[in-house]
């Protein structure tokens, strides 16, 4: 059973459009993928499912609905009532993202408390279970600690906490790991994708890392400028990318460059408000670019479950087909 | 930290050095001297000006006088007033009670008023009550503080009658000094009406005396919580699904007030400074309108005896601000 769906959904901040008419929907239980360069709008989108976008940030959709709710007509008060305890977030940069003024604890019991209540001694009790879960030593004595005296894995596992405190059924983790070192990286997300298992819940993972979507997820979308170019069946998609950026972002890790002097890059950069391009988005840095994709946009192809936005998709040889 | 302390201490030194060099040498720089003044328009004869010059000291070289002058402060004593011949210590204990009660209500206004104001403008920027509160911040800033005095007792005095022109309190009540404080003695008095008619008299010298320190207090709240509201754990908060005012009362204004805390502490010495100006126009018996009323008359002692101890009590707040943030912010403690 999809768990959220959404078509069409556009973040539009004034003309920009930072989101520009994305589909997919997430199942329970399922991990997915989202990647894609900086500034492609991979977390605008995600935010928006929080409905943590602000003024002048304008958020409008055919279809947003979460467990076969309408998330956008509900009033506010419904929404937050989802937000934080069925739908959680936790983010990029963990040492800036706990309040240095309260304790470990109250953060988490905050959590706790506006969304399902309980006693102090429940709550608490709770409090050390979830840090516990999260693999905190002497969750106990943590409690009383300050963001500032815990490293940034730690900071990140008590994020984790509190997103999970309530029992999500849908997390969504933006780049968990970009601000942590190497090894801590693979302990946070060994721990994020126990817990998704443990608990079912569905997992929208947004990051750079290609290689781990690959390992961890079942789908994948692939963004650029606010667009879903490429979506699909993880496997399908990183063996046979049909979309010529999925390609080139493929060829960019460095385990394919092996053996060469450089490694591949895609040139340029994404364009931002006043330099898009009238065609397809990514003509001016496409190799396979035809005057065709110069002038007129494409239009997805194929099915939700594996679309692509391409006037000439890639074969299975890696070849525009003709 | 001891040795924090004591640094900041030992700077302390030679800003009282200039204190009583700057306060001696400038109320004599002014023309006339005390005799002339105590004479009056009747006038003195040279014999008798000689004389007393000689009875209070005036005769003898600028540096012994000055000599003189520090030997005594250091011993604790500030010398007598030459008018009222009462020691400046004393009188200065008497009339201070009228100052702290002013400076107290005047700034229990600038906080109530400019911390939720400031609050209010940074959550709804760029509407019109952010632009509304910002203006009206920057003109109260600007404004003399006499000239909006007397615009508001025009108003409100005057046009209006709500409030009394100026004193403490009407003169129908005659209330016995056992704190100093009129607003506690009109209750111990047990005069109906007393209280009321104190409160009364505070409420326009108060809104004057608090304008700055309330647009200070208003422009650093809202820049500063601005400033948090960007950060990334209010988007946690948020993300937390907790209700927006708890957010902004929990989460952004705790951390806000860090920087705002530490300009309410340097608003003491506004606040003083402004009273001598606000207690002159409002006829308020407190040290402001006594250092104004010893200049006019020429009464070098309590000018130097009154200066020298409100520049001493802006330098202990000062001082204690500093050593509060010294505790709260190590960074600050070890940098040299």
């Amino acid at each position: 059973m999809s768990l959220l769906k959404l078509e069409n959904l556009s973040v539009t901040f004034g003309n920009f459009r930072a989101v520009d008419q994305i589909s997919y929907s997430v199942n329970e239980g399922e991990v997915l993928g989202i990647v894609g360069e900086s500034g492609s709008g991979k977390s605008v989108s995600s935010l928006s499912l929080m409905g943590l976008i602000d003024y002048p940030g304008k958020v409008s959709a055919d279809q947003l609905t979460f467990m076969d709710q309408d998330l956008l007509s509900m009033p506010e008060a419904q929404r937050r009532k989802i937000t934080g305890s069925d739908i959680a977030m936790i983010f990029q940069d963990p040492m800036t993202s706990l309040n240095p003024c309260f304790t470990v604890g109250y953060q988490i019991i905050e959590a706790l408390k506006t969304h399902q209540g309980g006693t102090k001694k429940e709550l608490k009790h709770r409090a050390i279970e979830l840090l516990t879960l999260v693999g905190i030593p002497a969750p106990e004595s943590r409690l009383s600690a300050y963001p500032h005296q815990l490293s940034g894995g730690m900071s990140q596992r008590v994020m984790i906490a509190i997103a999970i405190a309530c029992n999500p059924k849908l997390l969504i983790a933006d780049e968990p790991t970009t601000a942590l070192d190497v090894t801590i990286q693979a302990q946070i997300i060994d721990l994020l994708i126990d817990l998704q298992k443990e608990k079912q819940m569905g997992l929208v993972l947004i990051t750079h890392d290609l290689a781990l979507v690959a390992e961890v997820a079942h789908r994948v979308i692939v963004m650029y400028a606010g667009q879903i170019v490429e979506s699909g069946p993880a496997s399908e998609v990183f063996s046979a990318p049909k979309h010529p950026y999925t390609q080139a972002l493929l060829a960019s890790l460095p385990e394919s460059a092996a053996g060469r002097a450089r490694l591949q890059a895609l040139p340029g950069v994404v364009p931002g408000q006043y330099d898009r391009p009238k065609g397809c988005l990514l003509s001016p840095r496409c190799p396979y670019v035809t005057d065709h994709c110069r002038n007129v946009e494409p239009t997805s192809q194929g099915s939700l479950e594996r679309q692509v936005k391409c006037h000439t998709p890639l074969n299975t040889q890696g070849r525009p087909a003709a | 930290m001891f040795q924090f302390i004591f640094r900041r201490l030992s700077l302390v030194i030679p800003t009282f050095i200039g204190i009583t060099l700057l306060t001696f040498t400038l109320i004599r720089l002014i023309p006339g001297d005390p005799i002339e003044v105590m004479a009056g328009e009747r006038g003195v004869s040279a014999e008798r000006h000689a004389e007393l010059s000689a009875q209070l000291g005036f005769d003898q070289p600028l540096y012994v006088q000055y000599f003189h002058y520090v030997t005594g402060v250091l011993q604790g004593d500030l010398g007598n007033s030459l008018v009222t011949k009462e020691p400046v210590l004393s009188e200065f204990l008497t009339l201070f009670p009228a100052t702290i009660e002013l400076a107290f209500c005047a700034a229990i206004f600038a906080i109530f008023v400019g911390l939720p104001a400031g609050m209010i403008a940074a959550v709804k920027r760029g509407t019109l009550f952010d632009h509304s509160v910002m203006t009206f911040s920057l003109t109260g800033y600007s404004m003399p503080i006499f000239w909006w005095a007397l615009l508001l007792m025009l108003i409100f005095s005057v046009t209006l009658g709500w409030t009394p022109v100026s004193g403490r309190i009407d003169v129908v009540y005659w209330i016995d000094d056992v704190t100093g404080f009129m607003l506690v003695d009109s209750i111990l008095s047990g005069e109906d009406g007393a209280f009321s008619s104190a409160v009364a008299h505070l409420i326009l010298p108060s809104i004057v005396l608090g304008t700055i320190p309330m647009a200070v207090i208003a422009r650093m709240t809202r820049s500063s919580m601005l400033e948090v509201l960007s950060e990334d754990y209010i988007r946690t908060a948020r993300a937390k699904g907790i209700a927006p005012w708890r957010v902004i009362i929990i989460h952004a204004l705790r951390n806000a007030l860090i920087p705002v805390i530490t300009v309410i502490g340097l608003q003491v010495g506004i606040l003083l400074s402004g009273a001598i100006l606000t207690e002159t126009v409002f006829a308020w018996p407190g040290i402001g309108k006594w250092l104004i009323e010893s200049i006019s008359r020429r009464d070098y002692p309590v000018v130097q005896g009154g200066i020298l101890i409100v520049a001493t009590i802006i330098i202990v707040v000062n001082l204690m601000v500093d050593i509060t943030y010294g505790i709260v912010n190590p960074r600050i403690r070890h940098s040299r």
